[in-house]
């Protein structure tokens, strides 16, 4: 059989991944790997933490802070066709339709594309509105973190919470702006997000939750009780959306990410695999309903599995059935590291495990998350990494055999 | 294989332990230990930790 050609559109963490478990599984394949961006690929998750805050000192910092981001990866130069700074635009069957006009022809195609921040549908302050989702965004962001400045973040989740907790290590104002009652409460459940708002408190930031911003009107953010923010810089942190346009007309299933199998296959498409960010599947480990994941962990294990999948396919084997990753994902805030495993936002109630969530930031907590009185979920506050890999070892245990799908 | 962490980017994510719990440990004290020297039929649980790794800070040699 001839040598397959692989296609692989966005080049960051999961197009990397799946490209260098293509080429183990099959040194033979050709595979090209596109991205939109013009940077090699890179790490994201310092974007809002410790690369923020480096490139804070200056535009001299760039070439160093983006040398310790850039991926460091196991492919030898030219193992893989690399086209930075192009974008995919639209599938033909398996080609790929490039932005600069030319066409990649193609036998299989991975989509890689990931989320682009959500914006709010509204105008005004174009000129201190700020997202935080890539490098060149940080860049832009950076240059206005300056000690004195007046910041309004609005979205309480993950990214607004770090970037939040690293402006005021650089000594800026700060007001959050979360129309939950509070801060990340999907992904942490009500009593350690209250210990999370807590400690954003402590740490001087004017935490306004329940409240959502109405408009701009010049350097002013108007919430929704008239309430006027004067703001120097202001970051839109209100989640993600996936990049799925360029796959409008493959057939997938686009309603939220691109809906794959088991082996990472979309259903409807010809040939068509998806990992990371983007990719909505069933985790057996919870239950049947197909989600999509953004945590870091993730677009490795994707990744891997897509790449066996081809690997299978090609050489007339059928994949092995079953894929049950188990999730991680990790913040960090004020000096405190939060890990996470499983997945807490399934459950109904809270267990602290160890220590005392009044105490978050200053003494380790570990908090317990069931479902139906099945654990599901583990989180750890500033907690001993070999205690919460004891933790972890039960929660593992618990989750396995996988429910029934 | 030689396995080398630098422990001045390690942030103790404990993916390492995750993948290949044979090589690397936390000790009592939180602190990560690993074999400095392993055997090749570890090698992909070592490849996998260095994937797995956030801050890229497993060096394999
Ligand atoms: C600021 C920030 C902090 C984070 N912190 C953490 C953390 O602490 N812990 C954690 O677990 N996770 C964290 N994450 C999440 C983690 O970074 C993501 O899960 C991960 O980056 C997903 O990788 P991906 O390759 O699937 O998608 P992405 O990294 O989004 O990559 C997709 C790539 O595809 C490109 N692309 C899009 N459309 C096209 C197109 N049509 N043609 C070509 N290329 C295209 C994009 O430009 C991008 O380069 C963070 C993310 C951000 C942004
Ligand atoms: S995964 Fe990386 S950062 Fe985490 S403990 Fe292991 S070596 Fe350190």
């Amino acid at each position: 059989m001839a040598a397959p050609r692989i296609t692989i559109v966005g080049a960051s963490l999961a197009g990397l991944r799946c490209a260098e478990a293509l080429l183990a599984a099959l040194p033979e394949a050709r595979v090209t790997l596109v991205g939109d961006e013009r940077h090699a690929p890179y790490n994201r998750p310092p974007l809002s933490k410790d690369a923020a805050e480096a490139l804070a000192a200056g535009p001299g910092a760039g070439p160093e802070v983006f040398e310790k981001l850039r991926l460091r990866s196991k492919l030898a130069p030219g193992a893989v066709t690399l086209r930075l700074g192009v974008a995919a635009e639209a599938l033909d069957g398996t080609d790929v339709r490039l932005s600069d006009g030319r066409r990649i022809g193609s036998d299989w195609v991975v989509a890689a594309t990931g989320l682009r921040p959500r914006r709010l549908p509204l105008t005004g302050a174009e000129d201190r509105r700020h997202v935080l989702r890539s490098y060149d965004d940080a860049l832009t962001l950076a240059a206005t973190l300056r000690t004195g400045a007046r910041m309004v973040v609005i979205g309480a989740g993950f990214i607004g919470c770090e970037i939040a907790a690293t402006a005021r290590k650089l000594g800026l104002h700060v007001t959050l702006v979360e129309p939950a009652p509070q801060p990340m409460l999907r992904a942490l459940g009500a009593r350690v997000a209250a210990a999370m708002a807590a400690l954003h408190r402590s740490h001087g930031v004017t935490l306004l939750s329940g409240r959502a911003v109405a408009g701009f009107d010049g350097a002013r953010v108007i919430l929704d009780d008239g309430q006027a923010l004067e703001a120097d810089v202001i970051v839109e942190a209100l989640g993600s959306q996936p990049n799925t346009g360029w796959l409008t007309d493959s057939g997938a299933d686009l309603s939220d990410g691109v809906l794959v199998d088991d082996r990472m296959l979309a259903p409807g498409a010809e040939n068509l695999l998806a990992v990371g960010d983007i990719a909505r599947f069933a985790n057996p480990l919870f239950d049947a309903v197909p989600r999509r994941t953004e945590h870091w962990c993730i677009p490795g294990q994707t990744a891997k599995r897509a790449a066996e999948t081809i690997a299978a396919l090609c050489t007339g084997q059928r994949p092995t059935p079953g894929f049950a990753p188990m999730p991680s994902f990790w913040s960090d805030q004020y000096g405190m590291r939060l890990q996470a495993f499983g997945a807490p936002a399934l459950a109904e109630t809270q267990t602290v495990i160890e220590g005392d969530l009044s105490q978050t930031g200053t003494a380790p907590v570990i908090v317990e998350y069931a479902r139906a009185g099945r654990p599901v979920g583990l989180i750890g506050l500033g907690a001993n990494p070999a205690a919460l890999a004891r933790h972890r070892a039960r929660l593992t245990a618990a989750l396995t055999p996988p429910v029934d799908a | 294989m030689k396995v080398h962490v630098d422990m001045s980017i390690c942030l103790l994510h404990g993916q390492c332990v995750i993948a290949a719990p044979e090589v690397f440990s936390f000790d009592d004290d939180g602190g990560l230990v690993w074999l400095a020297e392993v055997d090749e039929s570890l090698a992909a649980d070592v490849e996998a930790a260095s994937d797995a790794c956030p801050e890229q800070a497993i060096v394999i040699g």
